[in-house]
């Protein structure tokens, strides 16, 4: 069995990182919360995966990052972009299918991307992208660069070819990319137990020579300080790390999916929402005494203006030109920029 | 006649099958306690217990190998790939191992299974999840690829494809789950892979389709029929092998011909339908045969392009009068 994973060692938590991570954790949660809304009222179409409950953890380890470091994500991908800095206006319009979404409407909620960020995706297939950040990372090695690449995928993609070959290139060759196993613990209705042989993440990376760690991921500092670790190691030493986030997830796979009551019970969902992310935060601000109620319900309201703010930029976006249809299929012009 | 949807007529073929030879066994990703991701599988699990339907971790390839490997040894696997999208990671097993195994063992290795699960574009799943693979598919010699459009067929297609004693590719329209027709109780329907049939009676022309664009032509056929145009639809049923006679006898009847398909137009199975044609009757045609398809794009999500880019009603309308002149 795997082991318990470590309490938040962090002595760094001074009250403006708590601000800006309680921040970006709300906006997260708000703008999803209205993205199920828009869901329901058919603004929003197709699969659309709602992070909320894992909120820590793109808050969290983003925050490590540099701006040019890279991030390549799955298909839950709505909380990382937000994290990252994409703009809710941007993110809410491509949910829409509009033409100022960050892919132009034709991505979706699965597909996110602003290259402006390096945030090279969000990917459908489940582990098709984690080869894909072990390129990244060789590509930085490559040209002699520092950068790190982080890639969040589900833990349920751990079973799956890709992440073994990307996971052993990426250690036999050394390159800075740090693997993050989102461990909400179901893979659609699939409870971990019931789809891996051995759930001791450490054991896995061991396989690969790359060192790992579990954390508690609930706790945004836990996760900050894990991936700080591993994303100096990655700088400094080109070596890459696995990290397990045990976290949940609040809502169902997607909006197609009961939240519980099917493959989870309630009891089990009532129990973990008590570790909400965001509360724990709140909390300990409050007991720091660094946020009062009238400063959180202020900081609530300015969110939930910003997030109706992107519902309103996305509602009044054109759909995008009939012509862009056929646009980008292929790099049209013959030279090659450099 | 009892009315089902297509999901549970599939549902019928897979408990029959199972129930009639205990050989039968339905692997693949939440098959069993989620009852299918489309629940296509719904009560499989408990009629018949974890060791006859399994649940599988997300591994298609290793899992679409298992199955050939069972059945290189005598069991008759059905493998639910979640899409057909997922089942291109599987594309090994099906290519390399499935369809080649009888052929490179001279005969000692048949390799009697059946790869299942939805195929073709639903409604704004975006580029990845948006996808008709019947003509990769059907290039490969030692598959049989299938495409049932109602529940009738449905149904007699799977049993036949379940005791066939090939690798037969059965590709579901995901589309197609909620709708119903009739499926007769108590008696048992094979239908025969490789027949097409007349879905619907004409002589001004041929539309030639398959899966969910034969409920596309019939649509358009019963449109067309208040103006006094009649076509012919014939609904491929078995993409590989092909029923060329069926095709041959209709455009021979009508002289004109449209082929209608959810995915691409370059090397589609309506090129292939085409190549048949001109070599057929082409002493027979009044005018080109036509194609209607997917834009040749990714399938974007943003709903009005999304509309642009698949074949409907309104594009297969506008190709026949095309066909016969009237525009
Ligand atoms: C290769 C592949 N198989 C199946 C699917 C369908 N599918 C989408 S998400 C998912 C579950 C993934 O679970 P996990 O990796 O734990 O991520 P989570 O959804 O929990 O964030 C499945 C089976 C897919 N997208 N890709
Ligand atoms: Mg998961």
């Amino acid at each position: 069995m795997a082991k318990k994973p470590p309490k938040s060692t962090s002595s760094k938590s001074n009250s403006e990182l708590n601000h800006s991570f309680l921040r970006s954790m709300l906006l997260q949660r708000r703008f999803e919360e209205r993205a199920a809304e828009a869901y329901a009222l058919g603004k929003i179409g197709g699969f659309c995966h709602l992070y909320i409950g894992q909120e820590a953890i793109s808050t969290g380890a983003l925050s490590v990052l540099r701006p040019d470091d890279y991030v390549v994500t799955a298909y839950r991908d709505h909380g990382q972009a937000l994290a990252r800095g994409m703009t809710p206006r941007s993110v809410m319009a491509e949910l829409f299918g509009r033409r100022d979404g960050c892919a132009g409407g034709k991505g979706g909620s699965m597909h996110l991307f602003d290259a402006k960020l390096n945030f090279l995706g969000g990917h459908g297939i489940v582990g098709g992208h984690i080869p894909l950040a072990t390129g990244v990372a060789f590509a930085i090695k490559y040209r002699g660069g520092d950068q790190v690449c982080l890639c969040f995928f589900g833990e349920a993609a751990v079973n799956i070819g890709a992440f073994h070959e990307a996971l052993n290139m990426a250690g036999l060759w050394k390159v800075p990319a740090v693997f993050i196993i989102e461990n909400n613990r179901y893979g659609m209705g699939t409870e971990v137990s019931r789809a891996m042989a051995n759930e001791d993440v450490n054991a896995r990376a061991a396989t690969y020579n790359i060192p790992a760690e579990s954390v508690d991921a609930q706790d945004v500092f836990a996760v900050r300080d894990a991936v700080t670790r591993a994303v100096d190691r990655a700088r400094a030493e080109k070596t890459p790390t696995l990290l397990e986030m045990r976290t949940y997830r609040f809502m169902g796979h997607s909006m197609s999916d009961a939240v519980s009551g099917t493959y989870r019970t309630k009891a089990e969902l009532e129990q973990e929402m008590r570790r909400d992310p965001i509360i724990l935060l709140h909390n300990r601000m409050t007991e720091a005494g660094e946020i009062d109620d009238a400063a959180y319900a202020k900081l609530d309201d300015e969110i939930k203006v910003e997030v109706q703010d992107a519902w309103d930029f996305a509602d009044a976006s054109p759909e995008p030109e009939l012509e862009e249809l056929y646009k980008n299929v292929v790099v049209e012009s013959l030279v090659t920029s450099h | 006649m009892p009315i089902v949807t297509y999901r549970d007529a599939l549902n019928q073929a897979l408990r029959e099958e199972m129930q009639h030879d205990d050989r039968v066994f339905l692997m693949g990703e939440e098959v069993g306690e989620y009852n299918g991701a489309y629940k296509v599988s719904r009560g499989l699990l408990d009629q018949f217990g974890p060791m006859r339907v399994v649940d599988t971790p997300i591994a298609e390839l290793g899992f679409a190998g298992i199955g050939v490997g069972a059945a290189m040894v005598g069991l008759r696997p059905i493998i639910e790939f979640m899409t057909w999208n997922f089942a291109l990671l599987a594309l090994d097993q099906v290519v390399n191992a499935a369809a080649k195994m009888l052929y490179m063992s001279n005969g000692q290795f048949p390799i009697p299974m059946v790869f299942r699960g939805p195929n073709g574009a639903a409604l704004q799943l975006s580029a990845q999840h948006s996808q008709a693979w019947e003509s990769w598919l059907a290039h490969i010699p030692g598959l049989k690829v299938v495409t049932p459009a109602t529940p009738y067929d449905a149904k007699g297609l799977l049993k036949s494809a379940i005791r066939d004693e090939n690798p037969v590719v059965f590709l579901e329209g995901e589309m197609l789950y909620n709708t119903k027709g009739e499926v007769p109780e108590g008696e048992e329907i094979l239908i025969p892979l490789g027949k097409a049939e007349r879905k619907r009676q004409g002589e001004h022309c041929s539309v030639i389709a398959h899966g969910k664009t034969v409920l596309i032509a019939i649509q358009v056929a019963d449109a067309l029929a208040k103006e006094g145009i009649n076509l012919d639809v014939i609904d491929l049923r078995t993409i590989r092998p092909m029923d060329v006679e069926a095709i041959a006898e209709s455009v021979k009847k009508t002289n004109r011909a449209v082929v209608v398909e959810e995915g691409w137009e370059m090397c589609g199975v309506g090129a292939q339908v085409v190549d048949y044609i001109q070599r057929e009757c082409f002493d027979f045609l009044d005018a080109p045969v036509l194609r209607v398809h997917q834009a040749d794009v990714p399938m974007p999500y943003a709903k009005n392009l999304e509309r642009a880019a698949k074949p409907d009603a309104q594009k297969l309308t506008a190709a026949v009068r095309k066909v016969l002149y009237l525009e």
